[in-house]
């Protein structure tokens, strides 16, 4: 347990020195979710309609953004030679990774879907819906994410890649946290996609580091 | 002891080399030469688990090294000719890490390599020659069976290749065993030498 926390407070103590980076998603995010109003209009019937629907797809594209380095820095400084080498497992340095993205990513993003929320005219009976599917919805982009950002080390466009590996896998999410919301919205009870939800992060925390695993051990050779 | 037989590795379709076959018995060096592109550096992945051999086996003791890769790191020091460090770090939290994630104590890396006054020094403000220095402290956190080193001593200076010496000559006084690629003369006496073509 010791070198798995260790990792995390590594990555997290890099992350916070190199603020910018961090920040950088959820600054796209307010302000991708702050254009669509130019783009719709600001009626508030149309806006309220589609807000649940925005906020969900602009925190997926916001949350990929750091992907992409996720394993990518290390491998270039040989850095992820010696972590494969290190008594964590492969799937252990996954897991690691995907948390670190979740709290320096998924985290800022749930506090940034508030405002997001509220500029989009959402039915505020909704937020808190739309929050509890965010949750386990971001939780699992950082789980799958990350075992696309491992699978999609050493293409030569990784950027290309990632999101075409990581964005249809994340269609259920997608499909299950809008509903919830909207449920909410009309006043329906939003258990039973927030379920569903749980239910496809429970096979994205199964699934994902394994496949991370073997496509970093892969990368080694 | 470890024992390559007949190892061949190929990279990217290509093979790299054939037929490398060496033992290095306990306190033994070996020194791997050949000219640019002739794969030492990738036969050191090989041995150290990293890369898988297209042909031939590692044996450490006997039996086949590479079956339980994860034993087989617990038996490594690895310095590549990365250095690996993160200049977002200090010279400290850096070996601290290091010092978790393997097992071991980061107050003897600082020592082998003098980098005391330079613990609370951002890895971004080293010089080459320092973070490399910085780079083979990590032999010092833990004591391992075998290193496995690329050229460890480039850039260093005259005083730091002496303590590299001394860091290798204790090791290898118990029982360690050093494998190094290197173009530069290397402070390892009695080391065998393995040219690869």
């Amino acid at each position: 347990m010791r070198p798995f926390l260790a990792l995390i407070r590594r990555d997290l103590r890099l992350a916070l020195r190199h603020g910018a980076d961090t920040l950088a998603s959820v600054l796209f995010f307010a302000v991708a979710a702050a254009l669509f109003p130019f783009a719709v209009g600001p009626a508030p019937e149309t806006l309220s309609r589609i807000a649940p629907g925005v906020v969900w797809v602009v925190a997926l594209l916001a949350a990929l953004l750091p992907l992409e380095r996720a394993f990518a820095a290390d491998a270039e400084d040989g850095a992820l030679d010696l972590l494969l080498l290190s008594p964590l497992s492969p799937s252990a340095i996954a897991v690691a990774r995907a948390a670190t993205h979740w709290l320096t990513t998924g985290l800022p993003l749930l506090v940034a879907a508030v405002p997001a929320a509220v500029l989009l005219r959402m039915d505020p009976a909704a937020l808190p819906a739309l929050l509890a599917g965010l949750v386990p919805g971001t939780l699992a982009m950082s789980l799958l994410g990350t075992a696309g950002a491992a699978i999609a080390l050493g293409a030569r466009r990784p950027g290309v890649l990632l999101p075409l590996l990581v964005l249809p896998l994340m269609v259920p999410v997608l499909v299950f946290g809008v509903a919830a919301a909207e449920a909410a919205a009309m006043g329906a009870s939003p258990r039973p996609h927030l379920l569903l939800l749980g239910a496809v992060l429970a096979l994205a925390a199964t699934l994902a580091p394994p496949a991370a695993a073997a496509a970093l051990r892969q990368g080694g050779g | 002891m470890l024992e390559a037989a007949e190892l061949a590795a190929v990279r990217g379709e290509r093979a790299v080399f054939a037929g490398v076959s060496f033992q290095l018995a306990p306190g033994g060096a070996l020194l791997l030469a050949g000219r640019n592109g002739a794969g030492k550096s990738t036969l050191l992945r090989v041995l150290a688990g990293l890369l898988r051999p297209a042909d031939g086996k590692v044996l450490w003791d006997g039996t086949d090294a590479l079956a339980d890769r994860a034993a087989h790191a617990g038996r490594l020091a690895w310095v590549s000719a990365q250095d690996a460090v993160k200049p977002g770090l200090t010279v400290a939290e850096t070996l601290d890490f290091e010092a978790a994630i393997t097992g071991g104590q980061a107050g003897p890396g600082l020592a082998a390599f003098a980098l005391e006054e330079l613990a609370e020094v951002p890895v971004r403000m080293l010089s080459t020659g320092q973070r490399r220095r910085l780079a083979l402290a990590r032999l010092a956190l833990a004591p391992r069976a075998l290193w496995l080193l690329d050229e460890p001593t480039l850039g260093l200076d005259t005083a730091s290749v002496a303590r590299f010496g001394a860091l290798a000559a204790a090791h290898r006084a118990s029982g360690g065993m050093v494998v190094a690629a290197t173009h530069l003369p290397l402070p390892l006496p009695d080391a065998a030498e393995l040219a690869l073509p």
